[in-house]
């Protein structure tokens, strides 16, 4: 049988290198399939967006592959369609991203619209025109998706006045104002090779990768790239604050209670995460799934997550729950949380959620995708080479003391945002 | 993508497929029941996908809290999924806990306790999820058009089944249900991963192999008349965005003509992934997305090909663009449509559906779930040969095939078109 800690990536092939003008290439081969992924960040996300033209950064990565100076729309997409392969990018908060895959013949084909995608976009006008079209669309059916508008509604609440309060994609109304001048200005301004990251992983070698993804994006440069902007704190909640987003005609309601939480970076993100897997995750979505879904019979999904990355974080309960027992729902969870701060886990809770973040990891790395996430989750975060070698430990770290005084830094029962989106 | 494979029937019917894989310290273990929505008649409608549901809440020696916790403790994965044909159960595990999940298939073969009380609450459980289903407009809408299109045949009913049916189904409907389907002669075990086959297939002969075969499960013969016309309806609700989803008549997936309809639906809709468990790639150069969104008759357009047993549906699914009335979209697909009917298409074009299904499977093998999947999976249908046999079946599709083809499925007189009407109108 295969030894764990030799499925995991590590130093040992792991391959980092930082080209001249600022990009970073990270590289982990495997041949098992014919196939490989690309993965990566950067510096241009909505953060950079004025409130009266958000949504901005996101149209930029949107029309990106609608044209190009050497090929159109249908050109771009012919290529990668014929190939069997993808690329596709998104906008976050901090930054925004790509991925793309294609069998392992065809990667310099997806570096190569890559690179063209970023580099030389045109933003045709006539394409830019369409995709408003659809980008509104979108917003139309977002608008009447109960679980979309509990979360927007829930970020309102809980980041009032800061940057995370608002839609990366932004609202119809700062969609219209939108220039193609806004557009071509966005993108002169933030994209460069400086805090770009590309993983390359699959059925390529490290060497060939960094020569191709060089041979693409080693001779970008860029003058005035912009710099990166820092994220401010979030005020915490005075009290509980809970409001209901309307929305006709639907026959389940969406709720979200949560509160803030750690940074990816803080000390107690480990602990938070195991308190997590405890709280709403392990087994059947843990307590709370256990309380409303196993034995109230409420809902058919309630869970708990953390969403920790560069900025304040936040840790949510979700749930779909009928519109007549919305308030049920809603009591059976602050008592779960209220359980949460005042006694904490258990010692069998906790050592069963370590087993299991120490037992799945071979599981979420199996994929070039999976693979490739770590590559950048290591990168942005600086968790170090030996991070998943290490991980093992630093799950068996935490003790219950630990979870128990997460959950009390950030729970309180009387300081929660609680969004509700439905009838 | 023919890897060296061990297949053998036990004396009591179940067969078994394993695959050697020693990627990764993982085993994928599946379990696949010869039973779905289609073995459902009216006032049972939704049993298969609630005895699934009961069948993680415990036997004797696995009670329901224990079961979740075990398999999560061990840093597993797993699931269960029902369909039209078919209900299957996976766990994925470190390569030396998977006996877990084989002790825990055996007995819940035959062990499951479908206590009252547990009854009663999966019921709110599975009302809930349906309650979240009809929150979306496309469910309303393919619910409905699935409904005209079969009258007969039990693939008139969605999955989840009628909401009046999961009010009105006792405990003992889903014990028969089960007790009638869960043999080991309407299963097929699949797994894949870092093990010794000699060994696992002994474990699996020492865990399954003393549960008795039980009666082969009678099977619901009601074939679907042939349609005489074609049947336009509407559903209403709430939104802003129109949908309209056109489905045709397809053939069973062991019908050879279901090789040259998937080149077709690749190059009418991009390819539909069959692979469980790893994404698809992007439509936009399809036919369709060429005609219609790009010309702005439609803002998005999906084609979906299932493989079933019996002939179902090949929906082709638009969300109209907000300055088109949907029968003008309507007759642009219809157009392009008849264009394959009357034109050849070229060698290039078969050629790239080829690449894309290649793809596609390369991507789904960089996973040993769905490596496992696929064995169970093709043997649902028709047999895995259907699977090993893919790519060589659809490099042998010619421009006449898919001719041929085009004319002979993609009728308007024996096709459901069915269309979103948003209460809200349009705005903007």
């Amino acid at each position: 049988m295969k030894k764990i800690n030799s499925s995991l990536p590590g130093p040992n092939d792991i391959h980092r290198e930082v080209l001249e003008n600022g990009v970073t290439i990270l590289t982990r081969s495997n041949f098992n399939s014919p196939s490989v992924v690309i993965s990566g960040y950067f510096d241009a996300g909505a953060l950079f967006d004025t409130d009266e033209k958000l949504g901005l950064a996101d149209y930029v990565t949107s029309g990106l592959m609608r044209g190009t100076k050497k090929h159109n729309f249908d050109e771009i997409y012919n290529i990668l369609e014929s190939a069997g392969a993808s690329l596709g990018f998104s906008t976050g908060v901090h930054k925004s991203g790509f991925n793309g895959r294609s069998l392992a013949e065809d990667l310099p084909l997806i570096l190569g619209l890559l690179a063209e995608t970023m580099i030389q976009p045109m933003f045709p006008k006539a394409e830019m025109e369409k995709l408003r079209a659809q980008i509104l669309t979108g917003m139309a059916i977002s608008a009447e998706d109960t679980s979309d508008m509990a979360s927007e509604t829930f970020d309102k609440i809980l980041y009032k006045d800061h940057p995370y309060s608002r839609p990366d994609e932004g609202t119809p109304e700062t969609i219209k104002k939108i220039t193609r001048d806004d557009l071509v200005k966005f993108h002169r301004e933030h994209y460069g090779p400086r805090g770009m990251v590309i993983a390359v992983v699959g059925a390529v070698k490290a060497e060939e990768a960094v020569r191709q993804v060089k041979r693409a994006l080693g001779g970008w440069q860029v003058k005035g790239q912009k710099e990166t902007l820092e994220i401010p704190e979030a005020k915490l909640l005075k009290r509980t604050v809970r409001k209901h987003h309307k929305i006709a005609g639907k026959s389940q309601s969406d709720i979200v209670v949560g509160t803030n939480g750690p940074r990816r970076r803080d000390a107690e993100f480990m602990a938070a995460s195991l308190g997590n897997n405890i709280l709403g995750q392990f087994g059947m979505m843990g307590r709370i799934g256990d309380s409303v879904r196993e034995k109230a019979g409420l809902a058919y999904y309630a869970y708990s997550s953390l969403n920790a990355g560069i900025g304040p974080g936040s840790w949510e309960v979700s749930a779909g729950i009928s519109p007549t027992n919305v308030d049920k729902a809603i009591n059976l969870i602050v008592d779960e949380l209220k359980r949460f701060v005042a006694k904490g886990v258990t010692a069998e809770e906790l050592s069963d959620s370590k087993a299991n973040f120490i037992g799945r990891l071979p599981l979420s790395l199996e994929s070039n995708g999976g693979v490739a996430g770590a590559l950048l989750n290591i990168e942005r975060h600086d968790l170090g080479f030996d991070y998943y070698l290490r991980y093992a430990d630093l799950v068996n770290e935490v003790t219950r003391e630990d979870v128990l005084r997460t959950a009390r830094k950030f729970f309180d029962s009387d300081k929660l945002a609680i969004a509700v989106a439905g009838p | 993508m023919k890897k060296s494979l061990t297949v053998e029937t036990l004396s009591n019917g179940l067969k078994v497929f394993l695959k050697e894989i020693h990627t990764a310290p993982i085993i994928s273990s599946w379990l696949w029941y010869r039973v779905g929505s289609r073995d459902e008649v009216q006032g049972r409608t939704g049993i298969s996908h609630w005895v699934e549901h009961m069948q993680f809440k415990g036997t004797p020696n696995f009670p329901a809290n224990m079961l979740d916790k075990a398999i999560s403790r061990e840093g597993g994965m797993w699931n269960a999924m029902t369909y039209l044909d078919w209900t299957a159960y996976f766990e994925t595990m470190p390569a030396d806990k998977i006996d877990l999940a084989l002790r825990l298939e055996a007995d819940r073969m035959v062990n499951s306790r479908f206590d009252k009380k547990e009854v009663a609450s999966e019921r709110t459980v599975i009302i809930s999820e349906r309650e979240g289903s009809e929150n979306e407009p496309l469910f309303q809408l393919g619910e409905a058009v699935q409904q005209s299109a079969f009258r007969v045949h039990p693939y008139h009913h969605e999955v989840i089944g009628d909401m009046a049916d999961l009010h009105s189904m006792t405990r003992d409907d889903l014990y028969d249900h089960y007790r009638t389907y869960y043999v080991p002669n309407n299963a097929v075990m699949a797994v894949a991963g870092d093990f010794d086959t000699k060994t696992m297939l002994a474990r699996i002969k020492k865990l399954f192999g003393k549960i008795p075969a039980g009666k082969e499960p009678a099977r619901l013969a009601r074939q679907e008349l042939e349609q005489r016309g074609e049947v336009q309806l509407s559903v209403e609700g709430p939104g802003t965005t129109s949908y309209v989803q056109a489905c045709y008549r397809f053939p069973a997936a062991s019908h050879p003509d279901f090789f040259p309809l998937a080149v077709l639906d690749s190059l009418l809709a991009g390819p539909s992934n069959l692979n469980m468990f790893s994404g698809g790639i992007s439509n936009k150069t399809s036919r369709l997305y060429r005609a219609l969104v790009d010309k702005e008759f439609a803002v998005g357009v999906h084609g979906g090909a299932q493989a079933t047993i019996d002939p179902f549906l090949y929906s082709i699914t638009l969300t109209i663009h907000p300055k088109r009335k949907p029968e003008e979209t309507l007759a642009v697909l219809d157009k392009e449509l008849e264009r394959i009917k009357q034109e050849n298409v070229t060698k290039a074009e078969i050629t790239r559906a080829i690449k894309q299904a290649r793809a596609l499977f390369a991507y789904g093998s960089e996973n040993i779930t769905n490596q496992a999947f696929w064995m169970g999976y093709s043997e649902m249908f028709a047999e895995y040969e259907w699977f090993e046999n893919y790519l060589d079946k659809l490099s042998a599709v010619t421009a006449k095939d898919i001719q041929r083809v085009g004319n002979e499925y993609f009728n308007t007189k024996s096709r459901v078109v069915g269309t979103y009407v948003p209460a809200n109108g349009r705005k903007g």
